[in-house]
């Protein structure tokens, strides 16, 4: 067999492996859509009169659709805790002897990596939908064609893609589970640093630029122009451009990680 | 010890030399040489941080070794890995099982990996969880498992691919006796197979009952090597200890013996005098017709054969 189709096997094998680690015990999923959830209760319910209003006087937007702005910064959110969440699953699985014994097996290193990131991808896109459905419960009203749907989906897969590579890593590198839970924290509070729930030109010197040059800020506003209507201009390519590069270094450093054994 | 030579004997399932290792600054292998025949069973005894378990990371191509030259069925585990890894199978001492999968996904797991096909996979695990008693608990969870259960499940898992070396780190470290017997008759039942077995372990019992040839390793290397008969001539041979009701009974016996000829000792305090000897009937007769001749009463007679717990003590440093 040829390493690639070796490759490819392996990883569905292991894929199913991890598929059932989901089902079995979906208090991680469950997690990544509560927060989220919860962000949104909280923007829309509690804060959202207030924001809304300061939203206004920054963009000119209207008032009361701050939930109009804020949703695809959400969505965002979601995709980032729920991509996050495979470094704790891939801690805890390092820490397992099963690991090792995969390691003296004749399967593909990769395979054991790549099965962790599309059944994390898989759980995203489940929790990310989720966490659209309440939006638009809660009065979020896209209007997008099917093709603009497809073409936001498609990006949020390639940022939960690259995401989930970069979290791989982490959870390689973290000794403990608790770590593994700390360090991605920093990459999912990056989207308040963003346009995610207030324009970015409202904020002071310093961190406007920062907020303007991270990564988020192209994703965020190219999923808004998507959903919501508006020029997406050359946020869609800038934001393709971040997911590339983030996930190109998230492989590399994950590959790299596995490669050092771990101390026992 | 064994002589080593540069290439690998047809007939060797694994060959060690030169074998280094460290950890920082601290040598855990220092330069061990290992030649093991193709369906023996090969016991590693050591005590803790010998350098045991390092051994078989590197001969199970988990970590890379410093220094020496390393074959597993004659594969080189550093320039062919993955050649190696398609004929071993290893049982850690940690437990290499998925808990989260039942016993029978496990094995099924096991099957995909190697590729044996849905029908014969399945087959295979079936098989397996009859020969290991698992097959009326083979769909619960694994949290329900004892010890030696989950033991058994780990071991039927490095069997799926037919490995034909087979690597035992302290396999049976924290079993109860039973189960301890259970993976032995295991261990057994495949090297009649022909299957080759290095087995690491501190219990000295375990590698008389099990190994064809036994290596002690102390500090990164190895002080004795052979089988364990010859492991038990390496150390003074058994002695006879006569224990006395009074001390003028152990002052009689032992002038009558000679308390200043070589192998004989007294404890004054303990009324004790050991004598060299085999405890073979001829010399124990001899012994008490001495005793008799001086009129001295031993209230106590007991013979000592070497073991190889004498082996393990009189070779490993202590720490």
């Amino acid at each position: 067999m040829s390493t690639r189709n070796r490759t490819v096997t392996d990883t569905f094998t292991l894929l199913r492996r991890n598929l059932r680690h989901t089902i079995r015990y979906p208090s991680m999923t469950i997690g990544s859509v509560f927060g989220p959830v919860i962000m949104l209760l909280l923007f829309v319910g509690v804060l959202g009169k207030t924001l809304g209003r300061g939203l206004a006087t920054a963009s000119g937007a209207h008032a009361s659709d701050y939930i109009g702005y804020i949703a695809p910064g959400i969505i965002i959110t979601a995709v980032a805790s729920g991509s996050m969440a495979t470094a704790v699953a891939v801690c805890v699985d390092m820490t397992e002897g099963i690991v090792d014994r995969f390691r003296t097996m004749p399967i593909s290193r990769v395979a054991i990596l790549a099965a962790h990131v599309i059944n994390s991808v898989l759980t995203t896109v489940v929790s990310t939908g989720s966490v659209i459905a309440v939006a638009i419960l809660l009065g979020f009203r896209p209007h997008a064609s099917v093709g603009q749907w497809l073409a936001a989906g498609g990006l949020l897969l390639a940022l939960s893609i690259a995401l989930t590579w970069l979290a791989v890593a982490m959870g390689l590198v973290s000794a403990t589970p608790e770590a593994a839970s700390n360090s991605p924290m920093l990459i999912v509070f990056l989207p308040f640093v963003g346009s995610a729930f207030a324009p970015a030109s409202s904020m002071p010197a310093g961190v406007r630029q920062f907020a303007e040059y991270q990564p988020f800020t192209p994703a965020i506003e190219s999923v808004r122009a998507l959903l919501t209507g508006g020029p997406v201009g050359h946020h869609a390519t800038l934001a393709l451009g971040w997911c590339l590069v983030l996930g190109a270094t998230g492989y590399a450093w994950a590959v790299a990680a596995f490669a050092k054994p771990r101390a026992h | 010890m064994a002589v080593m030579t540069t290439t690998t004997a047809p007939d060797l399932a694994i060959s060690v030399s030169g074998l280094r290792k460290s950890f920082g600054d601290k040598a855990v292998l220092d330069g061990v040489d290992l030649a093991v025949q193709n369906g023996t069973v090969f016991a590693l005894l050591g005590p803790n941080g010998a350098g045991k378990t390092t051994t078989v990371r590197i001969l199970s191509t988990l970590i890379a070794s410093d220094g020496g030259r390393v074959a597993v069925a004659g594969h080189d585990v550093a320039v062919a890995p993955d050649e190696v890894r398609a004929v071993i199978g290893v049982t850690g001492q940690f437990s290499a099982v998925d808990n989260l999968l039942t016993a029978r996904e496990n094995l099924i797991l096991m099957a995909d990996l190697y590729r044996l096909g849905r029908r014969a996979g399945r087959t295979r695990a079936g098989e397996l969880l009859d020969r290991f008693g698992l097959a009326d608990v083979a769909d619960e969870p694994l949290s329900t498992y004892s010890g030696g259960m989950r033991r058994r499940l780990d071991l039927a898992m490095t069997l799926v691919g037919g490995p034909s070396v087979i690597f035992l780190d302290e396999p049976t470290t924290g079993l109860d006796p039973r189960s301890r017997r259970e993976l032995w008759r295991i261990v057994r039942e495949l090297v009649a197979d022909g299957v080759t077995v290095l087995l690491t372990t501190q219990y000295l019992e375990e590698a008389d009952q099990l190994a064809d040839r036994i290596a002690v390793l102390d500090g990164g290397r190895i002080v004795a090597e052979g089988t364990a008969a010859e492991l038990k001539r390496l150390i003074p041979g058994g002695h006879i200890t006569l224990r006395f009701a009074d001390p003028s009974g152990l002052s009689a016996a032992a002038a009558a013996f000679g308390a200043s000829q070589r192998g004989v000792t007294t404890d004054e305090d303990a009324l004790t005098l050991q004598l060299p000897g085999d405890g073979g009937v001829g010399s124990l007769r001899d012994v008490l017709d001495r005793l008799d001749a001086v009129g001295a009463r031993a209230e106590e007679i007991s013979v000592h054969t070497p073991d190889l717990d004498d082996v393990f003590l009189a070779l490993t440093t202590g720490r």
